[in-house]
């Protein structure tokens, strides 16, 4: 499976190193692959999708053999979903000569042939355009090779939708994008933070549950050809065991010779980076797709348009969210994971099993860690993995988590929903790639302002 | 002299003192509805050893923090010499000459039993940091090493000045911190739990070492919950319970005193605890065990849940 | 077959190149933050990218000279210091913590962003701020000086000579100040705070004295770090690097004047090794260990400095050579 959308990490996201400039050239590059493929996508995945065109249409696709040249070809869909016909399509060739044009049909295709193999650039005539439709990107260079299909895509305004859809609804929508990506932080989120309540442990290496907890499902949604929900279940029975895992053979261990929580802080974030390498190792530098959910158009409920699987997102993680918090209210072991983060002593001498307790937090923060990671790919990231998306959720999950109360579990949530919608909101005012500065920006004002979080407690900052 | 003084000072809450060191006014500190202090009026006389007394949770180390800036009150005032207090960050408050130790002993365990006493020297030239650099500290250094010398011979630890104070006993602590307060020459001392947590062999040494800080001039206020310690070498006894000064007065009168007896009692003191073969509390022991249970849940349910 | 000549040849390089004089100087930083006075700076290389920048940017953009711009990167970290210090020292340490991965991971997507190529280069970062720093240079830039077979060419050499001339100059200022009445202070505060307020200090401008401290490392160890390879590049400022300096100082043992020199020697001495003998021993068509590809090579560097962040923390908190009793972290 391929990664969708147009932007792809540059080949060699691995670190190659040699020397003593080389190894810094190396992690250059990955991180540098890495994030613009996290960035490109995070920020325009929502309109390459719609302008993408199925893989599995194109197989009709009518290449005519008795045609001298090479066949290029594209579909001209609209942010909204809308096919757009009469557009006139440019190739161009090096020096600038124009080679051919064609204009889309009312199916929205379009189909050009350029003379020989070579870099063209293809370009979307804008008088052409009907009014109203605005151009993100007209303008595509693309390298034509014989035996391969050549597909164009262009991409249409999502920014500017202002022309055609009132500020009101650009507001919903945003509202509702930061509503869903601000449940999954907290899915995360909320598993750091209990780990925070119950142990003192700040976990660094809780981003690597999401990654991981994502990189398995992908396997085998995509390696083992599993359906994805099927996938996502393994994902969670996984990850659950990973939380169970590293809580019996590092932190049981750690409290128990009373190591200090600057000690415990400094061993997670080896952890962390050990963890996202062997991943990287694993599953290399680049973003890849999941297999199944790519290609999903916006549907449209009057109010508000959204792919089915936003809002699957969105309703599942509720649904999540909801059965969490009924855990932590109804349930003896929910009541005693809250008595244990309320007073561990306390908890300890009324004949609760604190280590217990623990343990089964560690299993709800994976498995949600690892739930979390799907549904981050799959809404967030244009529905790909890529192996240090928990370490950039991370940051925006301690955002959260601390905006609601370090420790609390409703404060977390609260305070990832914020966040969520802080980093949607200023998508619109700042630049595409400083999108997730909002979130981190609001870290450093509460501390400033209300230390404690919206929820916290002034006695446990201190 | 003191004991003339005190023989004429009425034997009731908020009572005047001829010549007090530190004044409080309606000090009040909540925690999540709990009123763990609510003092309208509190005295501390100059020169005397006050022992304030109190079952435990009765407010006494809240007070502490209190005065000294460790906590901010949710509303009050007190002063100290005449000079308002309130809101004096706790360094503050210890460079006017209010020093505290702690219940639980902070002895600096990864330095030296002289660094720990040269640390608390007041106004060191060596401490600022282009001071530090300087380097023209060496002279005041050694004058401060003089001083701390003479303290901990005081204090009989003049032989373990150069192990680290880590290595120090309980007890041992517990007078390293009070020979570290008074490296700063305070005015007055306020000794958190002086007793707690020590062999008992060496308590009358500490006690000693107490009486001799009054000797010395300064004003003593200390906190302990056993009445029994205080009885001998105390001026006057503030009894606290449920964040409130109950009673004060002379130590020998207060053991009479029916609030007291109650309050520092309470109302479980006489029940002897009852349990089953297999640890689990039975009949009153039991109904007892069930009471605090449920206040623990109707904190959790009220608080903030997750709150340590 | 493994080359063991080249492989030591390159491993001495490393103890003493400019890696090792960059994280020795980051390190340095941490060391007066984590190992005298608990603070947990986990953005050290934001202070790095700020000092570099700082420089780059007021000699490019604002056309000052070089001398200047050493200048201006070095206030920009004690500005760092102050933003990150003033909302989190009165906090818990794990606070100042994540603030710091926060910011020096804001700093870093901001000198990248494209809306900021203008000013910082964006992801093609900044060159040509350094030329008059080379045109300083005694020895033959384009030359390559041969030590028994350790060779450097003539402009790493004297950066090499610079670099470790401002360590020694950083490790006297720390000296001097670790063993004033302010470095016990200091070390105090890292124990017990409540205790050396009750004592009458300032807690608060302990900590921030020493935040920016170590943060002016940081920042000279970018600076220097940007004079000797001639180019800034944002992504080179990713949070791995400051854990890098962790292990560093942990190693060497936090909380010893010499520590993070030690460490970072030993660092880069042994992460040289591995690196070339993997290299070496997964290359080529019949390769010593099959198992690993050449191409993951780079990848396993950080996974060995995670492992031995973690294994050295909860095994050997006091570094490799101090002892037991003097292991000073396990405060809180």
């Amino acid at each position: 499976m391929r990664p969708v959308g147009p932007v792809r990490s540059p080949d060699g996201a691995r670190p190659d190193n040699s020397g003593f400039t080389r190894p810094v050239a190396g992690l250059l590059r990955a991180v540098l692959g890495a994030l613009i493929a996290i960035a490109a996508l995070t920020g325009l995945a929502a309109p390459a999708l719609a302008t993408q065109q199925p893989p599995h249409g194109t197989s009709s696709q009518p290449a005519p053999p008795e045609q001298p040249g090479l066949p290029v070809s594209g579909t001209l869909r609209n942010v909204d979903g809308t096919l757009l016909s009469g557009v006139r399509v440019q190739a161009l060739d090096a020096s600038g000569q124009q080679v051919a044009s064609t204009t889309s049909n009312t199916g929205g295709r379009w189909e050009l042939t350029v003379p020989t193999p070579g870099q063209y650039t293809f370009r979307i005539d804008r008088q052409s355009l009907p009014p109203g439709v605005t151009v993100l990107q007209g303008e595509v260079v693309r390298d034509v090779a014989p035996g391969t299909l050549s597909l164009v895509v262009f991409r249409f305004g999502a920014q500017r939708a202002g022309l055609q859809t009132s500020a009101s609804a650009t507001a919903l929508r945003v509202l509702v994008d930061g509503i869903r990506f601000g449940l999954v932080i907290g899915i995360t989120g909320v598993g750091l933070s209990l780990i925070f309540g119950t142990t003192g442990l700040t976990n660094f290496a809780h981003g690597e549950l999401v990654t991981i907890g994502a990189v398995l499902a992908w396997t085998l949604n995509v390696t083992f050809g599993l359906q994805l929900i099927w996938a996502t279940l393994l994902a969670i029975v996984a990850g659950a065991a990973l939380g169970a895992a590293t809580d019996l053979a590092i932190w049981r261990p750690m409290r128990r010779r009373r190591a200090g929580l600057i000690a415990q802080l400094v061993i997670s974030i080896g952890l962390a980076l050990a963890l996202r390498y062997l991943v990287l190792i694993y599953f290399g530098g680049r973003s890849e797709s999941f297999a199944d959910y790519t290609n999903q158009v916006e549907r449209n409920y009057g109010f508000i348009s959204i792919t089915d699987k936003d809002l699957a997102t969105i309703v599942i993680s509720l649904a999540v969210l909801v059965g969490v918090a009924l855990l932590l209210q109804r349930t003896r072991i929910g009541k005693a994971m809250r008595a244990v983060a309320d007073n561990r002593d306390l908890a300890a001498s009324s004949g609760i099993n604190v280590e217990r307790v623990v343990l089964f937090v560690w299993i709800l923060a994976g498995a949600l860690a690892a739930l979390g990671g799907v549904l981050f790919g799959l809404s967030e990231l244009g529905g790909t993995v890529q192996y240090e998306m928990g370490f950039n959720l991370l940051l925006l999950m301690f955002a959260g988590v601390i905006l609601g109360g370090l420790g609390t579990a409703y404060g977390a949530l609260l305070g990832c929903l914020v966040v969520g919608v802080l980093v949607q909101v200023s998508a619109q005012v700042i630049p595409v790639d400083l999108k997730y500065l909002g979130g981190l920006a609001v870290l450093i004002v509460i501390l400033v302002i209300r230390p404690q979080g919206l929820l916290g407690s002034r006695a446990r900052i201190g | 002299m003191r004991v003339e003084v005190s023989a004429e000072v009425p034997a009731q809450p908020g009572a005047r003192k001829p010549d007090p060191v530190l004044v409080i006014d309606s000090i009040t500190r909540s925690f999540g509805g709990v009123r763990a202090v609510d003092v309208a009026h509190l005295e501390f006389q100059r020169g005397w050893i006050t022992g304030l007394i109190g079952p435990n949770g009765a407010g006494k180390t809240t007070l502490f923090n209190l005065l000294t800036g460790f906590d901010r009150p949710d509303t009050g005032r007190w002063t100290f010499d005449g000079i308002p207090l309130s809101r004096l960050a706790p360094h503050q408050v210890a460079r006017r000459g209010l020093v505290r130790t702690f219940q639980l002993t902070k002895a600096l365990a990864k330095l030296t039993v002289l660094d720990n006493m040269r640390l608390a020297a007041p106004q060191q030239t060596g401490e600022r940091f282009f001071g530090a650099l300087l380097g023209t500290w060496g002279r005041q250094e050694q004058a401060n090493t003089g001083k701390a010398m003479e303290l901990l011979t005081r204090f009989q630890l003049d032989a373990k000045a150069h192990d680290l104070a880590g290595c120090l006993s309980g007890g041992q602590r517990k007078l390293l911190e009070m020979a570290r307060a008074l490296m700063m020459d305070p005015a007055v001392v306020m000794l958190d739990e002086p007793m707690a947590g020590v062999n008992p062999a060496l308590t009358e040494s500490l006690l000693q070492h107490v009486k001799s800080l009054r000797d010395d001039g300064m004003t003593v206020v200390f906190v302990e919950h056993d009445m029994d310690v205080i009885r001998d070498i105390s001026d006057w006894v503030v009894v606290m319970a449920q964040g409130r000064v109950i009673a004060e007065g002379r130590s020998e009168a207060l053991s009479a005193n029916r609030a007291v007896v109650d309050a520092y009692l309470g109302s479980h003191h006489d029940q002897v605890l009852e349990f089953d073969a297999d640890g689990n509390p039975v009949g009153q022991t039991a109904m007892l065990v069930a009471e605090i249970e449920s206040e623990l849940e109707a904190a959790i349910e009220r608080g903030q849940d997750l709150s340590a | 077959m493994i080359d063991i000549a080249s492989l030591l040849a390159n491993g001495i390089a490393a103890l003493v190149g400019p890696s090792a004089i960059f994280f020795a100087l980051l390190a340095i930083g941490l060391n007066v933050h984590f190992g005298y006075g608990g603070l947990l700076n986990f953005g050290q290389i934001g202070f790095a990218l700020v000092g570099g920048y700082g420089m780059g940017i007021a000699v490019l953009y604002f056309g000052l000279p070089l001398w200047s711009g050493v200048l201006v990167g070095i206030v920009a970290g004690v500005v760092l210091a102050l933003l990150l210090g003033i909302p989190t020292l009165r906090l818990r340490a794990d606070y100042l913590a994540i603030v710091t991965i926060a910011a020096a991971e804001i700093l870093r997507l901001i000198t990248r962003s494209t809306s900021m190529t203008d000013f910082s280069g964006g992801t093609q970062g900044l060159t040509g701020y350094g030329g008059s720093f080379r045109q300083l240079s005694p020895f033959d830039n384009g030359r390559f000086y041969d030590f028994y077979g350790v060779r450097f060419l003539g402009q790493d050499l004297w950066a090499i000579c610079v670099g470790w001339t401002v360590v020694g100059l950083s490790l006297i200022l720390v000296f001097l100040l670790v063993r004033s009445p302010w470095g016990r202070v200091l070390k105090a505060i890292r124990e017990d705070e409540d205790a050396v307020r009750a004592l009458g200090k300032n807690v608060f401008v302990y900590k921030m004295q020493a935040l920016v401290l170590g943060g002016v490392f940081g920042a000279v160890g970018g600076i220097v770090f940007a004079l000797t390879t001639q180019s800034l590049t944002p992504d080179f400022y990713s949070p791995p690097q400051t854990f890098f300096a962790y292990a560093a100082l942990i190693i060497g043992g936090a909380g010893r004047v010499f520590g993070p020199v030690i460490g970072s020697m030993i660092f880069w001495f042994v992460l040289s090794i591995t690196d070339n003998f993997l290299r070496q021993a997964t290359a080529g068509s019949n390769p010593l260990i099959s198992f690993i590809d050449n191409q993951d090579v780079g990848a396993i560097r950080f996974v060995l400095v995670g492992v031995a962040l973690a294994v050295l923390m909860a095994f050997r908190p006091q570094g490799i050579f101090g002892k037991r009793s003097e292991v000073l972290l396990d405060a809180r």
